[in-house]
Formats: structure tokens, C-alpha cells, sequence
């Protein structure tokens, strides 16, 4: 008996994420390089990632807002280790609240330098301002667009 | 609301390490579940339900092995569910566990799991696939990145610096020298933290837990029982657990009604648990706190959450010593916590088993004198999950008999 023996296995498993109406309809607007999110009027609230109910007010959201191109960061980070099926690094992740959104959407952060991390981590400090780059042609995907450090 | 005594009785945890070679996953649980119903002195068929605590099982490899391991912790005819909540696993599990006895449906319950993390190579690409594919899954958020994000704003916050979360990391390996089950242990400098390689901002190497193997399991068993079985039980006086929405990006900023790098819901399931438990000065009244801590920058939100110290405030009282193991305001993980010892689908559980034993008398080289009550947390999923588990010597501390 050879205790140390393995037998290797894989997963290949294949999906189609059905997009539905709130997704769809977010989708449609990046296409236009517009984002938008989901109001509710009841709260007030502007819901990044839109969502389809208000899960404050719990009522539907009844109405659509175009956030700015421009933010602020709420939290960041920069990675600088390679995990299996990500990308390889270095590259920074912020969540950034667009204006008139009251949640905060992660995404990257291109276009800094990341050779020194701490240097680079206190330039996303949160309250650092962000813009928004669009692709040139845009699919109706989330990864339309990235942000960039604003100043 | 009325509700019966519920008392642990047997504990147990197998010794954790990257891998098991000599053990299927099955057999691991069963090394558990055999050893526990031993320290309470019961045979299999006085449990009249088993629950299984199991995390994601893409880490071991078989989906939804709960139904591989209904036989091998003697769940065999009888009542068997298996809880998932990420991180919290362990600590659901036993709340689920508990509200089985405390209902008075089941006299005796067998709360037990095992995980097997470093089965496959990378466990952050699993841990990547429990975000949503159309907004938020693209951007490389797994657990070490989500994290990092945290304490970079908490950081931010608060003015914490690396070198003090580097300090948790010292304190950790420490404290998991005189327990035997811990995976990772020795004397580490500060510096040697802040050496190792970088990984996600503020994190280094040394900052993040490793990935575990083992297994774990408890008995919890009603007053009656308990006084036939055990000369010294460790009562659940308090188990609560609360929920947030998946979304980071809500819990952040001046719209939010919580504060994502604070770990808000540990301090909100605390105030719960200390409710039901009658706790209402934590730093005099709980002697050990087992931390749910996979990475160094936790353990202080969470000191701040639990009320043994002001927002903010934690990384300075631990430079003075006040977390140390002995001679500390609180003992924060004797055991190591989970910086040394991280086997996803029942590290809350160890938690809790590791906090029942101190107050059992049976914490080996690592048990303090005169531990009355103890405190064992658990967090999961996007930092959304959070349990609290209060455990005490005595059932009737003011505020239970409700």
C-alpha cells in the first residue's frame, strides 16, 4: 500500500448566466457609455450594481439615474501575487461611488505606476477622485469600462 | 423567549496541516466526529442529530460531500443537515446545532465537519467564482483582495500601519506554540512579516492564513443530559448570527448604514449573543476570545466590534500587551486563531472548540486559570456573514432565564 498516492481530477463545467431585465437594461445603457443606476424613490437611494428591488425602502425600484464619469474612492487595494485564472499582476482594485451614485462599484484602477505598493496604495487613499475610461466600442459588458486616478 | 439550557460536552479537533495523506476526507470527519462522542462519553445512537458544517467543496473536490459523510460521523437514520455560510460555516453550525437542543426537539446533537482546502492548488480561484458573473466577478476579488480592501480603508480610518497588524502575526505563532493542533507556529519577528513577499496591499505572505486540512466536531446535549455526562460543561449562553447584502460596495461611504472595514456585523452579533448571555461588560466578564482571523488586519475591527475597546483604539492596547495570552486585558486567541490554522468548513467551529476547552479545564499547555466565560466569532462570504458564540461555566448568568 502506497499511502502518499493521488488520482487527479478536474472540473470542466459550462454555464449561460441568464442576464434578466435589470442587468439587461444596465447593459443597454453601457453600450451608449452611459451608467446607470437604479432609484428608488421611496429611499432615495441610487443602487450600484442596480438592483431591482430597494433593499432599504423594500420597494421596487422605480426609476433609472445617469451616475457621473467621475468618484471617489471608498476602499482600494493593489495586487502584486499571481492567483490561478486571475490576472496577472500588478494591478489595483478600487471601489469608487460615482457621482449621484449612493453605492460604490469596484473595478480597476489603470494607468499607476505600481512598482512602489505603498506609494502607490496612498495615492487611493479613500477620498481620491476617479474618472471613468470607456472602451472605444463598448459590448454591454461590466468590463466597458475602468477607472483612472483623476488628477 | 423560553428556550432550554444547551451544554457542550465533548469536543474535538484533529491536528491541522496542508495536507492528509493517510486519510480520506471521510475519514478525517469520522477522527472528529469519534473523538468528540468519546470526550462526552456517548456512544452514536444517544445523538438524535447530526449536523454537518461544510464550507464551499471545490477546495476537497467532491460536491457536496455532506452526502459522502452521512455514515462516518454516525448520522446514519437520522435527522442530517449540512450548513454553509463561507467563512461562518463553523460558527452557523453550531448556532443551528444549538437551536436544536435549545428548542427542545432533540435532546443530543453532533455538530461536526471537516475541510481539506489545499486539495486542489489554488484555493482564491474558487474563492473568485462566489461573485456574481454580470457586475462584480471580473475584477479579481477573492477573499485575500476583499480583505485587503477592507483594511486599506480601515487603515485610512484609523492611522493603523503595517507593523502593527505584523505584530498580530508574532502574537499568533506565539500563542500556537502550546497547541498541538495548530498548523502554523514558531517565534517570528516583525520584521520577518514585513519581509515576506508582498501580496495585496497591506498584505504580506505572512499576514494570511494558510490553507488547512482537518476536521472538528462538538456535542451539545440538553441540562439533564449534561449533568449525567459532564463534571464540567461549557453552556452556550449566547449564539447569534447576522447577514449583509453580498455588496461591499453598499456597506462604504456616507450612504451606508454599516462600516465595511469596522466588520460592523461582528459588533451587531455580539450585542445579540451578549443579550441572551447577560453580558453587559465584556472586558470584565469574558476572560478568552477565539478570533475568527484568517488574516493579520481582522482581529482588531473585531476586538472593537466584540466591546473590549473604542473604535480605533485596538492596535494601540496591543502594543502595550493587552491582547497577550497572559498578562492581557482579554486573551485573544490562545489557540493561534485562524492565522495559524484555517480549514475553511470548520474553522468557526474550532473557534468555538478551542473556547469550550479553555473553559473545560482542557486547553492543554495553553489553558488559563479561571476562565468563566469565552467568546468565539466567525465571518464569510463577501465579510457578510458573522456568528457570535458565548460559552460559559455557568447556565444561569443574568439575562438567560428569560
Amino acid at each position: 500500500m502506497n499511502a502518499d498516492d493521488v488520482i487527479h481530477g478536474e472540473w470542466h463545467v459550462r454555464y449561460n448566466y441568464s442576464v434578466g431585465k435589470v442587468a439587461g437594461h444596465f447593459f443597454e445603457g453601457l453600450k451608449e457609455k452611459k451608467i446607470l443606476a437604479s432609484h428608488c424613490s421611496a429611499s432615495g437611494i441610487a443602487y450600484l450594481p442596480p438592483r431591482a428591488y430597494c433593499e432599504r425602502a423594500f420597494e421596487p425600484c422605480d426609476g433609472w439615474v445617469e451616475v457621473g464619469h467621475t468618484g471617489t474612492i471608498e476602499a482600494a487595494t493593489i495586487v502584486t501575487a499571481a492567483f490561478e485564472n486571475l490576472p496577472p499582476p500588478p494591478y489595483a482594485i478600487a471601489y469608487a461611488r460615482l457621482d449621484n451614485a449612493s453605492t460604490a462599484l469596484v473595478n480597476f484602477v489603470r494607468g499607476l505606476d505600481l512598482s512602489d505598493v505603498p506609494a502607490a496604495a496612498a495615492k487611493l487613499k479613500p477620498g481620491a477622485k476617479v474618472k471613468v475610461v470607456f472602451k472605444d466600442t463598448p459590448e454591454g459588458r461590466i468590463t466597458d469600462f475602468h477607472y483612472e486616478l483623476a488628477e | 423567549m423560553a428556550k432550554n439550557v444547551v451544554a457542550l460536552i465533548g469536543a474535538a479537533q484533529t491536528k491541522f496541516k496542508t495536507h492528509y495523506a493517510d486519510k480520506t476526507y471521510v475519514e478525517l470527519a469520522q477522527e472528529a466526529a469519534k473523538q468528540a462522542l468519546d470526550d462526552a462519553g456517548m456512544e452514536p445512537g444517544e445523538i438524535d442529530a447530526v449536523v454537518f458544517s461544510m464550507a464551499p467543496t471545490q477546495f476537497m473536490g467532491v460536491n457536496d460531500c455532506d452526502r459522502w459523510s452521512t455514515a462516518h460521523v454516525f448520522g446514519t437514520g437520522k435527522p442530517y443537515m449540512r450548513i454553509h455560510a463561507g467563512g461562518a460555516t463553523g460558527g452557523s453550525a453550531l448556532a443551528a446545532g444549538y437551536i436544536h437542543v435549545a428548542s427542545g426537539v432533540y435532546r443530543s446533537v453532533l455538530v461536526v465537519g471537516a475541510d481539506r482546502v489545499a486539495e486542489t492548488p489554488d484555493a482564491q480561484h474558487i474563492l473568485n467564482l462566489i461573485w456574481d458573473r454580470f457586475y462584480e466577478h471580473d475584477f479579481a476579488l477573492n477573499t485575500v483582495t476583499m480583505t485587503a480592501i477592507a483594511a486599506q480603508r480601515y487603515m485610512a480610518r484609523y492611522g493603523t500601519t503595517e507593523e502593527q497588524f505584523a505584530k498580530v502575526v508574532v502574537r499568533g505563532r506565539k500563542n500556537a506554540m502550546g497547541n498541538p493542533y495548530a498548523h502554523l507556529k514558531g517565534d517570528i519577528t516583525v520584521d520577518d512579516v514585513m519581509n515576506s513577499p508582498r501580496v495585496a496591499y497591506p498584505y504580506k505572505r505572512f499576514d494570511i492564513c494558510p490553507r488547512s486540512s482537518g476536521a472538528a466536531a462538538v456535542v451539545l446535549t440538553n441540562l439533564e443530559v449534561a449533568k449525567q455526562k459532564c463534571a464540567r460543561p461549557a453552556f452556550v449562553n449566547g449564539a447569534s448570527a447576522i447577514t449583509h447584502s453580498v455588496f461591499m460596495g453598499d456597506r462604504m461611504g456616507v450612504f451606508s448604514e454599516t462600516e465595511f472595514s469596522d466588520h460592523d456585523g461582528e459588533g451587531i452579533a455580539a450585542y445579540e449573543a451578549y443579550r441572551q448571555a447577560g453580558i453587559t461588560d465584556p472586558s470584565s466578564q469574558l476572560q478568552v476570545a477565539e478570533l475568527y482571523d484568517p488574516f493579520s488586519t481582522f482581529q482588531y475591527p473585531i476586538i472593537e466590534g466584540l466591546g473590549f475597546c473604542g473604535r480605533g483604539r485596538a492596535a494601540a492596547i496591543d502594543q502595550e500587551g493587552g491582547w497577550d495570552m497572559r498578562g492581557g486585558q482579554v486573551a485573544i486567541n490562545p489557540s493561534g486563531g485562524t492565522l495559524c490554522t484555517n480549514p475553511i468548513g470548520v474553522t468557526g467551529l474550532v473557534r468555538v472548540v478551542d473556547a469550550a476547552n479553555q473553559i473545560m479545564g482542557k486547553a492543554g499547555a495553553n489553558q488559563l486559570p479561571n476562565v468563566h466565560n469565552a467568546v468565539a466569532t466567525a465571518a464569510g462570504g463577501s465579510t457578510q456573514f458573522f456568528t457570535v458564540t458565548v460559552l460559559g461555566d455557568d447556565h444561569t448568568p443574568k439575562g438567560i432565564a428569560q
